[in-house]
């Protein structure tokens, strides 16, 4: 299968830059074990074993890799917050993957799972966890397929188990299905989620999950996409790593384009040289929204984020940037809405995701986020209240106080509120359903009044969206 | 770390500073400051969860203020902390409001209402209108979860308290949250009920009129109630409790929060047995049996005449031909009352207040004695010897349970039959009966390689190393089958006391005031203030006309005597021979032979209706008076309603019964009594004054005896065809408190007997399928079933289950009873 | 009270054994369960918490807050059409229109054949690739109407349509409750070893490693 033309995983997009984690997405048999050693697969591994764990550790500091799940703490920091003398410790991957948007960790997973399965046994050794479980999204039968797949081959041929590459070090990998709940792609819910509870967020603190995680022990959870930099990492050093991309956001980041583009995909992109600009236009990537048509909004991060537009254009890819101007890279998701958007339904189909998926453990989240969209669907239905805006934002104001993060718009004189909102919730889901409200009403206002005021005078929609009851 | 134990904890809470507990909650230190920070799902006795948000306020770590849930956070030197800034206000109505959009407004039909927390938040600080018009949840109205526990998931807000006592409290996980986000719910497994000894908790703890309790439905508004805080004469634990009552009648019973004893937790027996009180089959009269025709009767007599009778019966005879059983169901008063009658005025020493199922007062408050703290203290050593605490003390239970699951306790078992806490347990050895002082021995390695008592000598020998390294031992001291005899028992709690160097041993004798009645020396040998006839103050024999000269006899020998026709008047205080001695056939004979029985008591029970005087006494809400419970705590008993008809708190018919004896007993009120008591107990001094304040912990009563080591006990060897009988009691049976409850009765289990799976296979018989047993009494045909809880080799049969009394089977005069079963 | 197949015992209790608390195994044994059976029956429930060692309503308690587990019957092929922001920009919801015209049931219904359910459900990671749907939890990725209709039509005539998701899935679509068509296997020379926690309160031996070159 050598010179297999590259057939690409689908969704996936080729361009011209580096290539640290879908290098191998080219090969129709990416996923093997054959093709994984063939492509210098477990060097990293080898290299690891080699050096001393604590080196290791200092390795992926050094590297600043940004953790890919949302959040963006560096994985090398977050490492060392396991307290001192306290054992076991496990590595849970998060591979939940929901947000909407999202569509990453879904491929590494498929197309090159033994990438993966190298990055856990190198964080294990470096950190001394003594078992890693592989939290997949129960919705991603392939996944599982492949992971099983590769875990067998790679237990068969001495690369997890006991006595790894024949030294004292050993370590299980464990594969585990989830079920269905966005939420369990929060750490600490992830971690009930894993020891067989409902997936209901910790509050933190005290349950950080680097000193009390799972079984009360301390746990590193990781992002799929995080942990399958590390091989790389490790095999070429972090100085080559913070070549690429930008100072507080070096290597590459895989990000989801969808919505009204001409090429929507997965990239693979340097951090912080690009701009959404380049993205979406750009010959290389997304090649331009359809028809022609102008840009209403766009996602920059995940249903979570708040939303941005034309003015937000030639903001880099690049956490820092994008934070100070009001909203989240989160987990690399973007989706580009054109003029045909009906904001006002976009809302509310956000809005309805976060009360579907709101665990129920937090008053202002259960009862807001149904709320929020039961009055967001009589406004799109034609049944608004004038009053209806002011309580949509009150509502938001009682699950997220103080002014909510939001993009500046200089042509308002509007200044941007930085993350993170202030919460009245445990996690942030609640508080995540404020975004598009917010969003939206402080953009598209009249668009709301419109629907109150000349319910008559909109063509409402033929297909009316569905609510849970 | 160093210098932040030894800082203070100083927080400022609106402007004013204080100085925190070190690990204390915000929300916990802000109200012993006389803050209150709303809440709902916070309750101290329970981790906290978080989950209401109701409790959030402004607090500043020094990073800015931002709001954050009171009752997660622990104080920190530094805080500052705004309860009614704006911000707080702000989000906790908001809150409010999240809270009640779903929430059903049927205050005026809810048991909760008057007592909401949902409620008085709303009048106090929430909106005037709703802004919710949008159709509320909809669930089907309440549904039983049990037999005495409504839930109505309308009116549920999730705060997870409920759930949470069921799993971590009680550990009956059989309430669970179900569904996700805004259609969650609590509810059961479908067709499995939350059957828990505790679930009468969850209906207290609901902040909500979510759970409500049948006895209580819709039987009062709580503005009706009137409260009085008072300690559950029931068991022996001495929980404390709060009587609420209406109208002269107690409608419910809940538990108060003592750092000591119960921390606020009941077992449903406990708290719906006082509906057995009001009762219309209660005893309201005296009733008297003339004998004047062949088929004896009682008729309806008056207390003169009552009284007169039974003054004649006893002045008709001689001291050591009277005799008493019972007293456990008294108050200290008036079983010191009863105690100077019986052996200050009538001079008999024949009286006991247990009925041959507990231990000698004399030996078990000899042992250096444990409180429940010291048998609860966090990374202790706990040894059961004795009962399970589950099915007989409920609350201890809950204690003991939170003890090892959540405090690091180590248990070791040494039981004939697992118990409730054996799932926490270290080491579990079934021990067959009369052979637990040899399986102590074993612990400490003396002893041979082979089995002894049913024990392997290796696993005896592992929980043996438990104790030798642990640095201070609580037994819990008791009779852990009633077809034992005490002997075997104090045989093996010498056996443990003389091993280990530092150890204290807690009663579980079971029944209500029993400890009271031993420090009021209602038993042979005994007098007031754990002092015995030869021991005693001078300065009773200044006080009372006249004492014993030799010990008398103890329950057995009372009815042992009875049967030969020794005893001409019987007095019992509150006791049923009939069904409450062990040796059932024995108690007939001795009833039958007696010439007058006078019998004093609540409820009609099988041994009143053989008597010749019944006097109706007043039950444990209906009087004022104190209580001792097993460590030897005192506290009060509130009386909050009347007796029905003439019936009488005990003391005071033993101050009448004592005027038809031409003697002045000395007292005419509980104060007196008290008073007395002090001048003549060296244990009981300024107690009175102690407890007036600290009601609610109590007053602990210390000293008294020396170490007493009555002989060794010799028990016939087990034979490998008999079985050796288990006889337990649960916590639901036919008792007559549980009769009479209308919550209570009909949960009593079937009676059957249980072998050993092995030994049950062996048998060749169908699950249920009749067999039949025989010992020195029987025989007996029961269904036979197979029961993991009990050791090879033994037969396990329930106290007053429904169909059969195990007290046919047992043989009180031998230390153990073997049975054998009749092959068809 | 037993409920898994011998076969599924065995599965079950493999399992079980590679978690350090076997409750953490609920949740697969739920899938398992699921897997036998199409759904989750109260005995499933009942089997499961002997098995992990807690009660039934913790099992329910857990199983119930994820939306994959289904404790009614379902069709042997579970439709899900995706009508999230993704999707929903690109004719999520018009596709699912389709499909409820197409097989003749709204959203959480099966059809009387019992073979088919749909459901309107949130994203499922192939934002890129919208509008998508799944079968059984096998992807059908920038489907159209005619794409659905060829689906159904296959699954009706017994054929699999995996070749048609163009995400390169392949094989058979195995009826609703099996997931994975190849399961995780440790093989036992080659496990590591999983203990609970609390009985490995040391540290693992490579850490030595750490100390060792301090010293020198
Ligand atoms: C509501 C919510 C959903 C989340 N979902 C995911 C997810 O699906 N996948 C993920 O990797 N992280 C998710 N996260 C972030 C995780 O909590 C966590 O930060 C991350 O897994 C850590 O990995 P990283 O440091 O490698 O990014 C979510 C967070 C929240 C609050
Ligand atoms: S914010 Fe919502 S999802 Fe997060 S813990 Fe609270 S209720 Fe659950
Ligand atoms: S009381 Fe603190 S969150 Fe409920």
């Amino acid at each position: 299968m050598n010179n297999s033309a590259p057939a690409f995983a689908a969704g996936y997009i080729n361009n011209d830059g580096p290539k640290l984690i879908t290098e191998r997405f080219q090969f129709e048999d990416s996923f093997t074990l054959e093709r994984f050693l063939n492509t210098g697969g477990y060097d990293g591994l080898r290299k690891a074993l080699e050096r001393k764990p604590s080196e290791v550790h200092d390795e992926v500091r050094e590297a600043i890799l940004l953790g890919r799940g949302g959040a963006g703490f560096p994985a090398g920091v977050k490492w060392g917050f396991c307290p001192e003398g306290v054992w076991p410790r496990y590595l849970v991957v998060n591979g939940d993957e929901s947000e909407p948007g999202t569509y990453k960790d879904r491929l590494l997973m498929e197309r090159d799972p033994h990438q993966l399965i190298e990055g856990c046994l190198i964080a294990c050794y470096a950190l001394g966890l003594s078992q890693c479980f592989l939290y997949v999204r129960g919705e991603m039968a392939l996944a599982q397929e492949r992971i099983a797949n590769a875990l067998n081959e790679a237990y068969e041929a001495g690369y997890v188990g006991r006595n790894i590459l024949g030294q004292d070090f050993s370590v299980d990998i464990v594969l585990h299905w989830g079920a269905g709940a966005y939420i369990v792609g929060e750490e600490t819910a992830l971690i009930e989620s894993l020891e067989g509870n409902r997936g209901m967020p910790r509050l933190k603190p005290p349950y950080f999950p680097a000193a009390i995680g799972l079984y009360g022990q301390p746990t590193i959870v990781n992002n799929v996409e995080t942990l399958s930099n590390i091989p790389w990492i490790i095999d070429n050093g972090a100085s080559a790593y913070k070549e690429m991309g930008s100072e507080t956001s070096p290597g590459t980041r895989l990000f989801a384009i969808s919505g009204h583009v001409n090429r929507p995909g997965v990239y693979e992109v340097e951090q912080g040289v690009t701009t959404f600009r380049d993205l979406f236009y750009g010959e290389n990537f997304c090649q331009g929204i359809r028809n022609g048509n102008e840009l209403k909004m766009f996602i920059p991060g995940g249903g979570s984020a708040p939303w941005f537009f034309e003015e937000h254009l030639d903001l880099p890819l690049e956490a820092r940037p994008v934070g100070e101007a009001g909203s989240m890279l989160g987990s690399g998701a973007i989706v580009v809405m054109d003029e045909t958007t009906d904001a006002v339904k976009a809302c509310l189909r956000v809005v309805r995701f976060f009360a579907r998926e709101s665990c129920g453990k937090c008053s202002p989240c259960r009862e807001g986020t149904t709320w929020e969209e039961k009055i967001l669907r009589r406004i799109y239905e034609g049944d608004g209240r004038p009053s209806d805006i002011e309580l949509l934002l009150d509502i938001g104001d009682n699950i997220s106080p103080g002014p909510y993060p939001v993009a500046a718009f200089s042509d308002q004189n509007l200044e941007a509120v930085p993350f993170p909102p202030r919460q009245t919730t445990i996690c942030p889901l609640g508080p995540s359903s404020v975004a598009p409200i917010t969003s939206a009403i402080r953009r598209f206002r009249a668009e709301f009044e419109t629907l109150i005021t000349q319910r008559d005078s909109i063509p409402v929609s033929a297909a009316p969206i569905e609510v849970e009851q | 770390m160093s210098d932040e134990n030894t800082s203070e904890i100083e927080v400022t809470l609106n402007g004013e500073k204080f100085i925190a507990n070190p690990g204390e909650l915000l929300i916990d230190a802000a109200e012993r400051m006389g803050t209150e920070i709303p809440r709902f799902c916070h309750h101290s006795r329970l981790k906290p969860v978080g989950m209401c948000r109701m409790c959030l306020v402004e607090v500043d770590t020094g990073r800015g203020p931002s709001l954050q849930p009171s009752c997660m956070l622990t104080c920190q030197p530094g805080m500052t902390v705004e309860t009614e800034s704006e911000k707080t206000v702000k989000a906790q109505d908001g809150v409010l409001e999240f809270l009640l959009i779903n929430h059903p407004l049927d205050c005026p039909i809810c048991d909760k209402g008057g007592e909401c927390p949902l409620q008085d938040q709303t009048l106090a600080y929430g909106p005037g209108e709703s802004r919710y018009i949008e159709q509320k949840r909809n669930f089907e109205k309440p549904i039983p979860i049990n037999e005495n526990v409504y839930l109505d998931r309308e009116r549920c807000i999730l705060c997870d308290r409920c759930t949470r006592f069921a799993d971590e409290v009680a550990g009956d996980k059989l309430i669970h949250f179900q569904g996700r986000g805004s259609q969650t719910e609590v509810n059961t497994f479908p067709d499995e009920p939350f059957s828990s000894y505790f679930s009468g908790n969850t209906v207290q703890i609901c902040p909500v009129g979510a759970l409500t309790a049948r006895p209580y439905r819709f039987k009062a508004r709580p503005w009706d109630l009137e409260e009085a805080e008072s300690t559950s004469a029931f068991d022996s634990v001495g929980s404390r409790i709060s009587i609420h009552a209406s109208r002269n009648q107690v409608l419910r019973l809940q538990g108060v929060d003592s750092d000591s004893v119960n921390w606020g937790w009941l077992s449903d027996k406990e708290r719906f047995i006082f509906e057995a009180f009001s009762h219309v089959d209660r005893l309201d009269t005296p009733l008297i049996n003339k004998k004047e025709t062949e088929n004896s009767q009682q008729d309806k007599s008056s207390w003169p005449e009552s009284l007169k009778a039974a003054a004649t019966a006893l002045k008709e005879t001689s001291s050591d031909r009277i005799a008493i059983l019972g007293g456990s169901r008294l108050t200290n008063e008036s079983q010191y009352a009863w105690t100077k009658v019986a052996k200050g005025i009538l001079g008999t020493d024949n009286i006991d207040a247990q009925m041959g199922d507990g231990l000698p007062p004399e030996f078990l408050l000899g042992l250096p004695r444990a409180t429940i703290n010291d048998a609860c203290k966090p990374g202790g050593t706990i040894v059961l010897l004795g009962p399970d605490p589950k099915e007989e003390l409920g609350s201890l239970y809950l204690r003991l349970r939170h003890a090892v699951v959540h405090d690091g306790a180590t248990l070791i078992e040494l039981t004939p039959t697992s118990t409730g806490l054996t799932p926490y347990a270290t080491h579990s050895l079934r021990v067959r009966p009369g052979e637990t002082a040899e399986v102590v021995k074993a612990m400490f390695g003396e002893g041979g390689v082979a089995p002894i008592g049913g024990v392997d000598p290796e696993d005896a020998k592992k929980a043996g190393s438990l104790l030798q390294t642990a640095e201070s031992v609580t037994v819990l001291l008791g009779r852990s089958s009633l077809a034992e005899t005490e002997g075997p028992v104090i045989d093996a709690a010498l056996a443990l006391h003389d091993r280990l160097a530092d150890v204290q041993f807690l009663s579980l004798i079971r029944r209500g005031n029993i400890h009271g009645a031993f420090d009021m020396g209602m038993a042979p040998n005994l007098l007031p203030g754990r002092t015995t006839l030869t021991s005693h103050q001078a300065s009773i024999k200044e006080i009372w006309p006249t004492l014993p000269t030799t010990r008398g006899h103890d329950a057995v020998q009372i009815i042992e005597a009875a049967a030969e026709g020794k005893i001409d008047v019987l007095l019992l205080l509150g006791a049923d021979p009939l069904n409450d001695f062990p040796d059932k056939s024995l108690a007939e004979e001795a009833i039958e032979k007696t010439k007058t029985i006078i019998s004093i008591d609540l409820f009609p029970t099988d041994t009143t209706s053989q008597a010749d005087i019944v006097l109706p006494a007043a039950g444990p809400t209906e009087i004022d008076g104190t209580f001792t419970n097993l460590e030897g705590r005192i506290s009060l008993i509130s009386r909050k309603v009347s007796p029905p008809g003439t019936a009488r708190p005990d003391w005071m018919i033993a101050v009448d019964l004592a005027k038809y004896l031409d003697i002045d007993l000395g007292f005419s009120s509980v104060e007196e009594i008290w008073e007395e008591i002090e001048k003549i107990s060296p244990i009981h001094q300024d107690i009175i004054h102690s407890l007036s304040e600290q009601s609610r912990e109590g007053v602990l009563v210390k000293g008294g005896f020396e170490l007493s080591r009555p002989g060794e006990t010799k028990v016939q060897s087990h034979d490998a065809y008999s079985f050796r009988l288990v006889v337990t009691r649960t916590m639901y049976d036919q008792g007559t408190f549980n009769a009479y409850s209308q919550s209570l009765v009909g949960l009593a289990p079937k009676a059957s007997l249980g072998f050993e799976p092995t030994d049950f296979s062996a048998l060749g018989v169908e699950v249920g399928e009749e067999v039949e047993v025989v010992g020195s009494k029987g025989p007996v045909v029961l269904p036979a079933k197979p029961d993991s809880k009990v050791a090879k080799g033994t037969v396990h049969v329930g106290l007053n289950h429904t169909g059969f009394s195990a007290t046919e089977l047992i043989d009180a005069s031998v230390p153990v009873t073997d049975l054998t079963v009749v092959s068809k | 009270m037993a409920y898994f197949t011998e076969e599924n015992l065995r599965r079950a209790h493999e399992i079980i054994d590679r978690y350090p608390r076997a409750k953490s195994a609920v949740i697969p044994l739920l899938h398992l369960a699921q897997e036998q059976n199409g759904w989750i029956t109260n005995e499933a429930m009942t089997h499961i918490a002997e098995l992990t060692n807690v009660t039934s309503a913790e099992v329910l308690g857990t199983g119930s807050f994820y939306e994959m587990f289904k404790f009614h019957p379902v069709g042997k092929y579970l439709v899900n059409v995706c009508t999230n922001i993704s999707c929903q920009l690109l004719g999520g919801e018009e596709l699912l229109h389709h499909a409820e015209s197409t097989l003749g049931i709204t959203d959480g219904e099966t059809t009387e054949d019992g073979l088919f359910t749909l459901e309107d459900v949130e994203c499922i990671a192939a934002c890129t690739e919208a509008p998508c749907f799944t079968v059984n939890y096998r992807y059908f990725h920038r489907a159209d109407e005619n794409t659905f209709d060829e689906v159904v039509a296959e699954l009706r005539s017994g054929r699999s349509p995996l070749d048609k998701g163009k995400q390169g899935d392949s094989g058979d679509i195995p009826s609703h409750g099996t997931l994975s068509r190849i399961q995780q296997h440790i093989p036992l020379d080659r496990k590591a070893g999983i203990t609970p926690p609390e009985d490995s309160k040391t540290a693992p031996v490579w850490m030595e490693k750490n100390a060792e070159e301090a010293k020198s």
